[in-house]
């Protein structure tokens, strides 16, 4: 215990810009001699996708081979670019604290996004990896809008997606794709790029105005009830897809252009948690914890609640709906069984493992899960052992999951960590 | 002076159960009224019934002579009800500055948009409602646990976030459900104290339920007793402390065999 606070404590003084820093120098490292000088002489096949974990499992003769490879290429470097550089990233960060807060962080967003696209760059698997965990942040921020502040248990979030993805690839189909279905395309496909956000609101809109049939019945129920009400709402979205054969039925859709590239899912991602963070740390957005932890008081303190509650679903349906549509677009395929009970479950397991009303937690719960769930590919059928058994150790010693009631806080965040401008 | 709220002749079933009977009531401005009876009287059904938790069967309910009854109780309560629940009915995720905040919330303005973008009418107002709100704990005295979660407090703390919480909707009328509840003899004066300070400070009337015949006829300036839903006897406080009917009521029947 002792030595992890003294380590703690050496590099506690690092601020956000060094971390990157550090991070940028190890993605170059990588970039650079990864594959030509490291893996090489560590007699790795190529470069780890996701930290050698796929590796390890398939051939444990190459843990200490991957493990050299994280060391020379991830720890020593960021660690140490970290540290050394503190003498002027502390000073930047302290320039940047001046400036006003969104300018900050649009900066540091920026920084992270190129180390983002370089690291993602380096192959294609890694890239597609990317984008489903972003596409996830989504999903689980949204729906722990109606299952954590608002305090429902929803299960319809994969029936939301579905028809956010649906609408959006018809729509993109039918606009810019030369389509055996829709014929030829109608708008010059150079648009495509630029209308594809329309479509995707398109989608998100007709997913919030679907969520009012869960909606309107939670005005009268809640609980066990709702949730049955919600799994009902799930199936019958995936039932009426595979009976609608003018979209392909359950055989599914293909050929949606690839318009969801890296930048859009991330600036997407960005917006997401930027909108909703703004919602629920405002008054109309901290109803919904008071209709959740008692609906008579909120009605006699003049919180109007039935609004609430449509507004939570809607809401949360509208994000779902984009994840939707951009998860569409990064496979270019989509069928009625992808948005089904798997999903859900994944999901819920997202959003409960990450912590409930909180932003950091559902991008922690996120990230880590479908991390975490491609990393143990390899493992087949125990990954569907070892994944829930982690999370009823989580439920056992964190109920509300890892990190939840606590919002970000940007500012802190990204302050300067010069301990002597403090003391001063 | 024209009364601020008029019930006439309200009778509520439910189902077969008659609730509350032929019941009326008159409150004037900056009036203390209080409301006694035995366990199971109907006095909280009452509560419920003017401020719009149910729907009366019968009678009317107006406020400044505008009717209230049928509304949403949220409505309601915009127009100028604030009320306190029986057993404490705070938010337990929530500490005690959003409690005030969040009870600002028909005064908001700046739409849902506004909520998503953070546009500057909204950070305007958010920043109003807390001076206003921590002028308001300042008030009751708990301004030093404002960002505490509301279960980690004290029961008479808790009873005054009740109460702060409910002068943040603007109240006419303050509804008060046995604010004595449960508290000992010592917050029990506080209470008197702090009730007599609202009562003063915002010129609001106050209309509350309570057992406790010492702090009923220390504080009220007008009486009903309720029995099986009806009103028995009213008037001032000398007068029902030694109406027979009443005496009986809580006592029982005296036994002259």
């Amino acid at each position: 215990m002792g030595t992890i606070k003294k380590f703690k404590n050496y590099f506690s003084n690092i601020p956000m810009l060094g971390w990157l820093l550090g991070v940028f120098t190890a993605v170059l490292i990588e970039y650079y001699w990864g594959y030509d000088y490291i893996s090489y002489y560590l007699g790795l096949p190529k470069i780890p996708a996701l930290f050698g974990a796929l590796f390890m499992l398939k051939d444990p003769y190459m843990i200490p081979g991957v493990m050299g490879y994280n060391l020379i290429v991830y720890i020593i470097p960021i660690l140490l670019i970290a540290k050394i550089t503190t003498f002027f990233t502390n000073p930047t960060a302290f320039i940047l604290e001046k400036m006003p807060l969104w300018l900050s962080v649009i900066i540091h967003l920026i920084c992270f996004y190129g180390i983002l696209h370089l690291w993602a760059g380096i192959n294609d698997y890694r890239a597609l990896v990317v984008k489903l965990t972003m596409i996830s942040i989504i999903l689980t921020i949204s729906i722990n809008v109606i299952n954590g502040y608002q305090g429902e248990f929803s299960c319809s979030h994969p029936g939301f997606m579905a028809i956010g993805a649906y609408i959006s690839s018809v729509l993109t189909l039918l606009f810019f794709v030369d389509d055996k279905i829709f014929g030829a395309a109608l708008l010059p496909s150079y648009l495509g790029p630029w209308i594809f956000p329309l479509t995707l609101i398109a989608g998100g809109f007709a997913a919030s105005f679907g969520s009012l049939i869960v909606a309107i019945p939670s005005f009268r129920t809640r609980g066990d009830y709702l949730a049955i009400i919600s799994l009902a709402f799930m199936f019958i979205i995936k039932s009426a897809i595979e009976n609608i054969q003018f979209i392909g039925g359950a055989r599914g859709m293909g050929g949606q252009p690839d318009y969801a590239t890296l930048p859009v899912i991330f600036i997407w991602t960005m917006l997401c948690i930027w909108i909703i963070h703004n919602f629920v740390t405002s008054i109309m957005g901290k109803a919904l914890n008071a209709v959740r932890d008692d609906e008579a008081a909120s009605e006699s303190m003049t919180v109007k609640t039935r609004k609430t509650k449509m507004t939570a679903f809607m809401f949360g349906a509208f994000w779902a709906g984009i994840a939707g549509g951009l998860f569409a677009h990064v496979l270019s395929y989509i069928n009625p069984g992808t948005f089904s009970l798997t999903r859900l479950a994944e999901i819920l397991a997202m959003v409960y493992f990450g912590g409930l009303n909180s932003i950091v937690g559902s991008i922690v719960g996120a990230v880590s899960i479908s991390v975490l769930g491609e990393a143990l590919r390899p493992l087949e059928l125990y990954k569907w052992i070892i994944i829930p058994l982690i999370l009823i150790f989580v439920m056992i010693f964190r109920p509300y999951g890892l990190i939840s009631f606590k919002e970000i806080n940007a500012k802190r965040l990204l302050r300067s960590k010069n301990k002597k401008e403090e003391g001063v | 002076m024209s009364a601020l709220l008029n019930v006439n002749n309200m009778t509520h079933y439910f189902g077969g159960l008659r609730a509350v009977y032929n019941y009326n009531l008159n409150i004037k401005p900056q009036q203390i009224t209080g409301l006694i009876g035995p366990n199971g009287a109907g006095k909280t059904t009452i509560f419920n019934l003017i401020t719009g938790v149910y729907t009366p069967t019968e009678g009317s309910i107006t406020l400044q002579d505008q009717n209230i009854k049928g509304l949403e109780t949220n409505e309601i309560a915009a127009k100028g009800l604030g009320r306190t629940f029986q057993n404490l009915a705070l938010w337990r995720h929530m500490n005690v500055l959003d409690h005030i905040k969040m009870a600002h919330y028909s005064q908001l303005s700046y739409g849902l948009m506004g909520a998503f973008f953070n546009t500057r009418k909204c950070r305007e107002q958010e920043t109003k409602i807390e001076e206003k709100s921590y002028r308001l704990l300042e008030l009751f005295d708990i301004k030093q646990h404002s960002d505490q979660l509301v279960t980690n407090l004290p029961y008479g703390a808790q009873r005054r976030v009740e109460m702060a919480r409910a002068m943040a909707t603007n109240p006419k009328i303050l509804f008060l459900d046995e604010p004595t509840a449960g508290m000992t003899p010592d917050e029990l004066v506080q209470m008197i104290k702090i009730i007599r300070q609202v009562h003063q400070d915002f010129k609001v009337a106050i209309f509350l339920i309570e057992h406790r015949m010492k702090f009923v006829m220390e504080l009220c300036q007008y009486i009903q007793t309720l029995v099986f839903g009806e009103l028995i006897a009213e008037g001032p406080p000398e007068k029902i402390q030694n109406n027979p009917e009443v005496i009986e009521a809580y006592l029982g029947k005296e036994d002259l065999t």
